[in-house]
């Protein structure tokens, strides 16, 4: 077994209106960041898992976005893994 | 009189006002902890506002894990009543119970004020003691109350008049079509963002909510499984 350090982003949908992104990016507005087209906000979830694998760390993290970590209806996310040192 | 089990959650805070608001309907209403698995042969089940675990991560995804919602699952396929007010209509949706999801209101205020809905089904165990089109006074309380849903299933909602209320005079939180509150395609599970426990005698500002649980209490918990048809896709009941 190998520790992994696996990264997941979870972002509201393309789709959908996010209105905290959108009082963001008005913020940075205001303060003179007049270049910033658009602000997407989400979460960042950084998980330590053990696993035979990296691939085996990321199908298990997939499983747990699947069921609980990201809202399917409402959410988009990606996985990012690091790692793989036995510990 | 119908056995109500009101599922109580950590963080719940509709609790004692859902429980009142059944037992003076004439139902026969008791608290059942998160922890239970026997929902002590409920003839309906009510999850109530609040805010489960803190609402981390997302409103009622955590709850919707508990051991108990093994139960209301169970109770639900078997055609069992089952009413989700707020936190409670949250839980329900992480649960796959009713479809679509509540997200953070279109202008990020959390809400604590009256809003209007029409009644736009009568045929569901919570709503059959209103005239279809009748306008309700009840209140909101919510932070996350934008319902979503992906335009396919909005569009089989309305064909299937699964909406069951919609806001009117303005819409609160942005939610998709005005939607308020919907019910699953058995019609015995119903989802609704405002407290109808919180106006249910004149000493709480209206009564507009109380014929929910007059609703819930007149009818046999799976009777409308049995006793609604549908004729030319109306929904008729008899």
């Amino acid at each position: 077994m190998s520790a992994f350090r696996v990264e997941v982003r979870v972002m509201p949908r393309a789709a959908l209106l996010d209105p905290q992104g959108q009082a963001v990016e008005h913020a940075l507005h205001a303060l003179g960041f007049g270049e910033v087209a658009r602000v997407r906000m989400g979460k960042h979830l950084v998980l330590d898992v053990k696993a035979a694998s990296r691939d085996e760390a990321l199908e298990r993290a997939r499983a747990m976005c699947d069921r609980l970590l990201a809202n399917p209806v409402t959410e988009d996310y990606d996985l990012a893994v690091d790692g793989g040192a036995t510990r | 009189m119908k056995r109500v089990a009101v599922i109580v959650f950590p963080g719940s805070n509709c609790d004692a006002e859902t429980l009142a608001a059944a037992r003076a309907a004439g139902s026969d209403a008791y608290f059942v902890w998160h922890r239970d698995t026997d929902l002590r042969q409920a003839d309906v089940v009510i999850l109530p506002g609040g805010f489960s675990y803190g609402d981390y991560l997302r409103s009622g995804a955590i709850a919707r894990f508990s051991k108990v919602m093994g139960a209301v699952a169970e109770h639900a396929r078997a055609g069992g009543a089952v009413l989700g007010i707020c936190n409670g209509f949250q839980i329900l949706c992480e649960a796959g119970l009713l479809p679509g999801g509540l997200m953070r209101n279109a202008r990020l205020r959390f809400l604590s004020r009256p809003v209007w809905v029409r009644v736009e089904q009568t045929d569901t165990p919570f709503t059959c003691f209103y005239e279809p089109g009748e306008v309700l006074e009840l209140p909101v309380a919510h932070g996350d109350g934008r319902y979503v849903v992906d335009p396919r299933t909005a569009t089989e909602l309305e064909a299937t008049d699964r909406v069951v209320w919609r806001y009117v005079r303005d819409n609160p939180n942005g939610s998709t079509n005005e939607i308020a509150g919907v019910t699953n395609a058995g019609r015995n599970v119903v989802g609704i963002m405002p407290h109808p426990e919180r106006r249910d005698a004149p000493a709480l500002g209206g009564q507009d909510g109380a014929r929910v649980f007059h609703s819930m209490e007149a009818r046999h918990a799976t009777q409308h499984v049995a006793d609604v048809r549908a004729v030319d896709d109306r929904h008729l009941r008899v």
